[in-house]
Formats: structure tokens, C-alpha cells, sequence
């Protein structure tokens, strides 16, 4: 988290503290005051009106609210729901919970470099079709969609279309009205503010969106989403939102360079491989496969660095990255690949190490390992006969 | 993952990593595991005339805790006799590193590597198989 979004958060913890929505405490105005400062905060960076902002717990939350919601309101339009296979699990099993009630769910295929296929895309609409759900960024790959053109194409064929943009928002330019957006999910904690608080963006005009509430109760936010504020939660996304919006430009050129020369370098080593679109791409990811040597493994040789693994070894479920996956990456690539994540508070020097330090950690596993052996020797591996335990 | 600190040092300082050559009658060599897997472990031993192990060599494509079980293995093996070898428990490998649930299929795997290898050497010197009791999954 940031420091500064800290400071801005304190106060409401104590002195300032009161509920949001008691309207004849003099604390609760102090709250009330604080909330409608950080909507608009919040509704600035993305060019939306605040009354548009609804707080929740968190993208999971807004990405169950906006797909459940809009199912529930629209269904006498239609149950059909299209997304696709690289998107956060959050959408994915929304929507299978959604199957179990009745809706119908297409998960589109990407292209091999994460993108989504317009042409397919469009050929899966139909009549009956409510909602496209695309998200912005992609977490893993960091591949940045075409959302304009998935929104034209949803609004094209009478859809709505919502987009999980936990991963775009405060990192790159994203504007509802630009990018044709009817429902957006995004999330403090991504942007440098607290953990636990996140929105969903959803449409009032031309046209007016409106989602069924998932959270019963004394009416909150506008009816949809109950439930008492989380004020030092929303001052701290206000102030992260704030901070995103001022510094935002700045932060992805130095932070682009940086992943470029991490890239730049990483792939100097033999039989390594960026996953996913290079130029269509968040500016601080970078996914790189470097075969012959298991994921996890590396990762525990770079322990200092913001580093996650598409090998599943890591989880109890050891299958490998869905995501990469969808890609076409064969399992024992998806196995080989990391996922370097750069922030605000990381310097070229830190970069400088992590290179050095993958660089390094790569050779010594690879030294260790029988599958580079075997490519060395000319072995297909994809010939030999493996006893799987 | 918290690792262990023998995990952490064998991982470093991986112990007798290397090849064998696997044509010799008196070297033994396990494959086990898949790439698709996540896991792939090579384990070879060199046997004396008195079926003692005299060597022991590992690589393994595999996370912090199949490196250190293989080469824990490697350490546990050289000096035994291939009987005695062949009563090496993947619990012991996963006590003496302290491994987690989720890890023990790293050590069953380095059990597994350790029998095919001296399964491989009965083989070649005109032993019988010996049947590797457990079945893992
Ligand atoms: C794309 C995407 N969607 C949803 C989430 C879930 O966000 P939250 O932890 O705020 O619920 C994440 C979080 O990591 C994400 O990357
Ligand atoms: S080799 Fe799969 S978790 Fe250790």
C-alpha cells in the first residue's frame, strides 16, 4: 500500500469515525462527507459520474454482483452470457454458478497470444444473448483486450458488456465512456490501496444499467449493495484512485521500460518464451516460460522478488495455469513459466537483481535438470516414455 | 511455502548431481514422473561386485522439495546394499525434511526413483524385479 493512501486512511479509524449512513451524527457527517469525496475520487479516474460507483468488498465481489445482477434483472431478455477461458476465477465460476440456474454459458477460446477473437466473438451472439464479460487486463499474461471493439460489437446485438478491469484500472488510461463500458469491476488493493475494498462501475445513462442486489438488506448504495460502509476502506481507495490518476502516466512509461529491459535480458537466455500479445499488454507484466525448468522450483530461488508461478505445484491441485493453458501452452511450458509483476515502489536497481538472480537461478536449475540433458543430448522428449507417479 | 532449512540447503547445494554412464552393467537408472506433470526425476546408482552402492547421481526437473528429496536420496544411497536400499520409506525422506502434506509426493517420487534404479540394475545382472509394494496416486 501506499504511504500516502496510510495517512489518509488513519483518521477515520478513530476520531473521524462514525457510520456513513447516520445521517444526524455529527460523526456519521464527517463519514458521509468522506465517502461522497472518495466516490468522486474514484469516479474521476475512470470518467464516471460518482453516482455511478457502488463500494463493495472487492473486485470478487463486484464481478459477482455485475454478472449475477444482470442475469437476475435481465433474464426475461434472455440467458445466454459469453466470456471467455482466461478470465479471473472469479467470472469463471460465477458463471458456472450461473449453468446451475439456468443460464447458458459460452467460454470463447483466445487466440494463442491471449486475444480475443472478434470474429468468433461476434458469431456467438444471439437473441437471447445479455451480457458479453471481457476482462480489462489479464492478471497472469497481462494482455490487454480490445474493449471497445467487444463493447461495440456487445452493444451491436442488443448485449450488455462488463469488463473485470481489477488489473487495467490505475495502470493504464480506462474510461467508461471511451471504452463503451456498461458494468466495470475493479479493486483498491491493485492500485496501491487497502485490502477488502473494491467497486463496481455501473452505467446510468444511454443506456440505464441496472443489476439485481446480491446483498439484501438496509439499502445502501443506491439499493445495490447493503450493508454498513467501510469508510477508512473507501477514504484509502479515493486516495489510491487520486494518486493513480495523477501519477499513472508517468509510473507506465518507467514502468514499461523497466519490464522491457527485464524481457530484454531474461530472453537472452536459451529456450525462453514471453507468453502472451508483447505490444497489446499491461505495462508492469511480464510472463516468460524458461523450458527445462520447473516453475516453482525458480520461483524458490528468487524469493526477494514479485514473482508468481503458472506451475501448480504450488497449489494442492497440481495442474498447471489455466491460463496459459488456454493459450496452448502444452503443460510441461505452463509448468516452465513465471510471472514477474513490477510496481510504484519498484527501482531499476531491484530490476538489476531480479535479472541477475533469474539469470543465475535458471542456469543452476537447468544444470540440475534431465529434461535440458536430454534436449542437449537431441532427445524428443515428447517421444520418451514417462512413468507418471 | 515456508521451506524447511535442509530443504533449503539441499536445494543450494544440491549433492551429487550428475550422470552416470547408463550403458555400464553395474549402473542402475530410475525415470520417474512427466513433464506434464511437473516433475521429473532421474536417479542412477553404480554398484560393486558385493551389490554395494559405490555412487550415487541425481537430476530432477522438479520444485524445491523433489530437489532436495532426490538429492537426500543420492546421500542415503551411496554405501548401502541395494537390499537394504531398496527399504528406503518416502516417510523417511519426508521427516528428515520436513516436508508438508502437499509434499509428499515429492519424496514418493524419490522412492519410486530409488527402486526403478535398482530394478533397473537387477535387471541388467539377472535378478528377478523385485515388486515395489506400494501403489501411489
Ligand atoms: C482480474 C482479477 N479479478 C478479480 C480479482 C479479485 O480481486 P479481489 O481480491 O479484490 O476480490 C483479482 C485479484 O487478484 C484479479 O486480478
Ligand atoms: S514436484 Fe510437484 S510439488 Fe514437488
Amino acid at each position: 500500500m501506499d504511504p500516502r493512501v496510510l495517512d489518509a486512511m488513519l483518521p477515520y479509524f478513530n476520531s473521524k469515525f462514525g457510520n456513513a449512513a447516520s445521517r444526524n451524527h455529527p460523526f456519521g457527517w464527517v463519514a458521509e462527507e468522506a465517502v461522497d469525496y472518495a466516490r468522486e475520487q474514484v469516479a474521476k479516474l475512470i470518467g464516471a459520474n460518482e453516482k455511478e460507483i457502488i463500494f463493495t468488498s472487492g473486485a470478487t465481489e463486484s464481478d459477482n454482483l455485475a454478472i449475477k445482477g444482470v442475469f437476475e434483472m435481465y433474464k426475461d431478455k434472455g440467458n445466454h452470457i459469453i466470456t471467455c477461458t482466461t478470465e479471473h476465477k472469479a467470472v469463471l465460476d460465477t458463471c458456472k454458478h450461473l449453468e446451475k440456474l439456468g443460464a447458458r454459458v459460452t467460454y470463447l477460446q483466445v487466440q494463442e497470444d491471449g486475444l480475443i477473437d472478434l470474429k468468433l466473438l461476434e458469431a456467438s451472439i444471439t437473441s437471447e444473448t445479455i451480457l458479453v464479460t471481457i476482462m480489462y487486463g489479464n492478471n497472469e499474461i497481462g494482455v490487454i483486450q480490445p474493449v471497445r471493439a467487444i463493447a461495440d460489437l456487445a452493444h451491436k446485438h442488443g448485449a450488455l458488456f462488463f469488463t473485470d478491469a481489477t488489473q487495467a484500472v490505475g495502470k493504464i488510461p480506462v474510461n467508461v465512456i471511451n471504452d463503451g463500458i456498461d458494468l466495470m469491476a475493479f479493486s483498491a488493493h491493485k492500485m496501491y490501496g487497502p485490502k477488502g475494498v473494491g467497486a463496481l462501475y455501473v452505467r446510468r445513462k444511454n443506456p440505464r444499467v441496472k443489476v439485481t442486489a446480491q446483498m439484501d438488506g438496509g439499502g445502501h448504495e443506491r439499493g445495490m449493495r447493503s450493508g454498513t460502509l467501510n469508510v477508512p476502506g473507501i477514504v484509502g481507495f479515493g486516495k489510491a484512485c487520486e494518486l493513480c490518476r495523477l501519477e499513472m502516466d508517468e509510473e507506465a512509461t518507467r514502468l514499461s521500460a523497466l519490464r522491457d529491459k527485464l524481457q530484454a535480458s531474461l530472453l537472452q537466455l536459451e529456450e525462453s518464451y514471453v507468453n502472451g500479445n508483447p505490444a497489446h499488454r499491461l505495462p508492469h507484466v511480464a510472463n516468460i516460460s524458461f523450458k527445462y525448468v520447473e516453475g516453482e522450483g525458480l520461483m524458490m530461488a528468487m524469493k526477494d522478488l514479485a514473482v508468481s508461478s503458472g506451475s501448480a505445484c504450488t497449489s494442492a491441485s497440481l495442474e498447471p495455469s489455466y491460463v496459459l493453458k488456454s493459450l496452448g501452452l502444452s503443460d510441461d511450458l505452463a509448468h516452465s513459466s513465471i510471472r514477474f509483476g513490477l510496481g510504484r515502489f519498484t527501482t531499476e536497481e531491484e530490476v538489476d537483481f531480479a535479472i541477475a538472480q533469474t539469470k543465475q537461478a535458471v542456469t543452476h536449475l537447468r544444470d540440475l535438470s534431465p529434461l535440458w540433458e536430454m534436449f542437449k543430448e537431441g532427445i524428443d522428449l515428447d517421444k520418451v516414455e514417462w512413468v507418471e507417479h | 511455502m515456508a521451506y524447511s532449512d535442509k530443504v533449503i540447503d539441499h536445494y543450494t547445494h544440491p549433492r551429487n548431481v550428475g550422470t552416470l554412464d547408463k550403458s555400464k552393467s553395474n549402473v542402475g537408472t530410475g525415470l520417474v514422473g512427466a513433464p506434464e506433470c511437473g516433475d521429473v526425476m532421474r536417479l542412477q546408482i553404480e554398484v560393486d561386485a558385493n551389490n554395494v552402492i559405490t555412487d550415487a547421481k541425481f537430476k530432477t526437473f522438479g520444485c524445491g522439495s523433489a530437489i532436495a528429496s532426490s538429492s537426500l536420496a543420492t546421500e542415503w544411497l551411496k554405501g548401502k546394499n541395494i537390499d537394504d536400499a531398496m527399504k528406503i520409506d518416502n516417510m523417511d525422506i519426508v521427516e528428515e525434511l520436513s516436508l508438508p502434506p502437499v509434499k509428499i509426493h515429492c519424496s514418493v517420487l524419490a522412492e519410486d526413483a530409488i527402486k526403478a534404479a535398482i530394478n533397473d540394475y537387477r535387471v541388467k545382472n539377472g535378478m528377478e524385479v523385485l515388486e515395489v509394494a506400494k501403489v501411489h496416486h
